[in-house]
């Protein structure tokens, strides 16, 4: 029973962080309807980017959360400007070549870190990388419960420029009826990059947090790109709700698959979620709500 | 009847290659290239044909590949089983996947693809004692010289271009465009769009599976990260389409020799006449061609041919009279 608690524990800490990068691509999805197949990868840069600063500038990773997001909010908002809002305008016979060019911004991210990095293995070692604590029979690791508060915490603000700000609003509009809310007078052209750009932030958030656990590779992108599809799927497309229930899901079903199962097939569970998602309840979670 | 002439041209040309070419090496290419051929021709049908676009074709490449390596090592019985096995052993796995995906609307196949290819090669890792993990399957190839493959592969990519094309000039064909062009209105004209996605994706999964097993009897050595790999077998079918031209008869042929020449250009760092580095940086131009390939030449050498041809006659009035953008 300890044991199933504690697994439950770290599934749900866990769970808390692929929230915030499933709802980068959720944001995504909603506005932009395409799956966002870089996403992984964007979050892999942003760990590289707190990965330099703690090497060599020696930054605490959690003050790297001041810099990654914001670089990878301009590098998103960017790849969106340059990349792929102009196939909109091109006629193509393949409907989904905004998502295959997504898989190509994302390779080539992971070849030019690659590049600069090369493949090895790196970590960020900090004093309380190990650190836990307890309560009652269950220990909590230090970094674990922190990337989890600040991940609600990320989510918690997120939610309230959506719900509260105007621009927020906007992205709303945007995401539910594009043309309406052009009509309405909003430049859903400078939206659409303000979301892509905050997708990637999240996402970058996301990555950051889990740096002093995670070990950092060029290839790290790779997985959780599907990770963050999953959710999205999981949480029925484009449902910010359903992405945070998709996140703490896929975080307590691969903990618990590593423990009771296997841990080499912890990758694999994921994907079967997602096909039993697929078969039975294709709307998502977001579908059992509204219900 | 020119166009006629020229493939039978192309054909002639294929046919006698190996007779004046020597050398292992150049014929290794083209046969890697034939089988690409069979590939992008498969994933033109389901995905430039048909509208719907895979990103899952190791899928069906590695189940073909795994059939007729499992021949071997789990039957008792040689490799070139699986090639009466492996297209069909794929071709009902993606009935499977279709049954699942069709009925559903929007990105799910394309995703669902995704995540069946990842399973696939997590269960080939993980399920050594069957599939013998990321060891691979090493068979002994039956022939030492490249000509019986040569034209084993040159038979398969005929007989598939073939059918392909019977298929697209015959009634199916037709309908798939309906279901590409306004999924509604074929419906509405009494299309069954369940069945016909499902009809593409048998023929294009049974010809991928077919090429997947050609690749375990020619190469003898195969393991899940090569044939179930996301860039090097799903995105390559992808972009051997598109740079030739996704939903044209020849596109993907054309593209398919293209993708391999410019592989194996950067793989031998241009053939040693650049520096080495050049040859770890084949995955990087990969991307780089994805990026430019979908931005500049969305529909491929074939689609394109008169925006290229026109990049050529600039200035004369004529061609910026057909010069639309």
């Amino acid at each position: 029973m300890e044991m199933f608690i504690q697994t439950l524990v770290a599934g749900i800490l866990i769970g808390g962080v692929y929230a915030l990068i499933g709802i980068g691509m959720t944001l995504i999805m909603g506005v932009m309807r395409i799956i966002n197949l870089a996403h992984g990868q964007l979050m892999m840069v942003a760990m590289y980017i707190t990965f330099v600063l703690y090497q060599f500038l020696n930054i605490d990773p959690y003050f790297a959360l001041l810099v990654a997001p914001p670089a990878l909010f301009l590098i998103g908002a960017a790849i969106q400007r340059y990349l792929l809002n102009p196939l909109i305008k091109i006629e193509s016979i393949i409907p989904e070549n905004q998502v295959l060019m997504t898989v190509g911004i994302g390779i080539v991210l992971t070849e030019t870190i690659r590049f600069m990095f090369s493949s090895d293995y790196k970590s960020v070692k900090t004093s309380y990388s190990t650190a836990t604590f307890n309560i009652g029979a269950i220990s909590w690791n230090v970094p674990m419960v922190v990337a989890f508060i600040l991940a609600v915490v990320l989510t918690a603000s997120l939610f309230f420029f959506l719900l509260k700000t105007d621009v927020g609003k906007s992205v709303r509009a945007t995401a539910q009826n594009k043309d309406a809310a052009m009509i309405m007078g909003i430049n859903a052209e400078w939206i659409t990059q303000l979301t892509y750009g905050l997708g990637a932030a999240m996402a970058a958030a996301g990555g950051t947090l889990l740096l002093p656990i995670y070990y950092l590779f060029p290839d790290v992108g790779g997985p959780f790109t599907l990770k963050a599809f999953i959710i999205t799927i999981l949480g029925g497309l484009g449902s910010a709700v359903g992405a945070i229930m998709g996140g703490l899901v896929l975080g307590v079903a691969e903990s618990l698959g590593a423990t009771y199962i296997s841990m080499a097939l912890k990758d694999a569970i994921g994907m079967v979620i997602f096909l039993l998602v697929l078969v039975f309840l294709p709307g998502g979670l977001k579908q059992l709500t509204k219900v | 009847m020119k166009s006629l002439y020229a493939k039978i041209a192309v054909l002639a040309l294929l046919a006698v290659f190996p007779l004046f070419v020597g050398s292992d090496y150049y014929r290794h290419l083209v046969i890697i290239a034939l089988m690409w051929v069979v590939i992008g021709a498969s994933w033109n049908l389901l995905a430039g044909y048909t509208g719907q676009v895979s990103f899952g074709h190791a899928i069906f490449f590695g189940v073909g590949a795994y059939t007729a390596g499992l021949c071997t090592t789990q039957l008792g019985i040689s490799a070139w089983w699986g090639m009466l096995l492996g297209g069909p052993a794929a071709m009902l796995v993606g009935i499977l996947i279709g049954f699942i995906c069709f009925r559903l609307r929007g990105a799910y196949f394309a995703l669902a693809t995704i995540a069946i290819a990842e399973i696939l090669r997590l269960i080939a890792i993980v399920w050594r004692d069957f599939t013998e993990g990321m060891q691979g399957i090493l068979i002994i190839q039956t022939f030492r010289s490249k000509v019986p493959y040569y034209y084993l592969a040159l038979g398969i990519a005929v007989i598939c271009m073939l059918l392909i094309y019977k298929i697209i000039k015959s009634k199916w064909g037709f309908y798939f465009i309906a279901i590409r062009e306004d999924q509604d209105a074929a419906e509405a004209l009494g299309i069954s769009t369940f069945r016909y996605k499902s009809l593409s994706l048998m023929v294009s999964s049974f010809f991928t599976g077919l090429a997947g097993a050609f690749y375990m009897n020619y190469m003898g050595f195969i393991d899940p990260e090569v044939v179930f790999s996301l860039h090097f077998i799903s995105i390559m079918a992808i972009l051997v389409s598109i740079i030739g031209g996704a939903g044209t008869m020849w596109g993907p042929s054309v593209g398919a020799f293209i993708m391999v020449m410019l592989q194996e250009l950067f793989r031998s760092s241009f053939f040693g006449y650049a520096p080495s580095w050049v040859s770890h940086a084949h995955a990087m131009a990969f991307g780089v061609l994805v990026i430019l390939v979908i931005r500049f030449m969305a529909n491929g050498v074939v689609g394109d041919w008169s925006k290229i041809t026109n990049l050529w006659s600039k200035g004369k009035p004529a061609a910026l009279v057909t010069n639309g953008n």
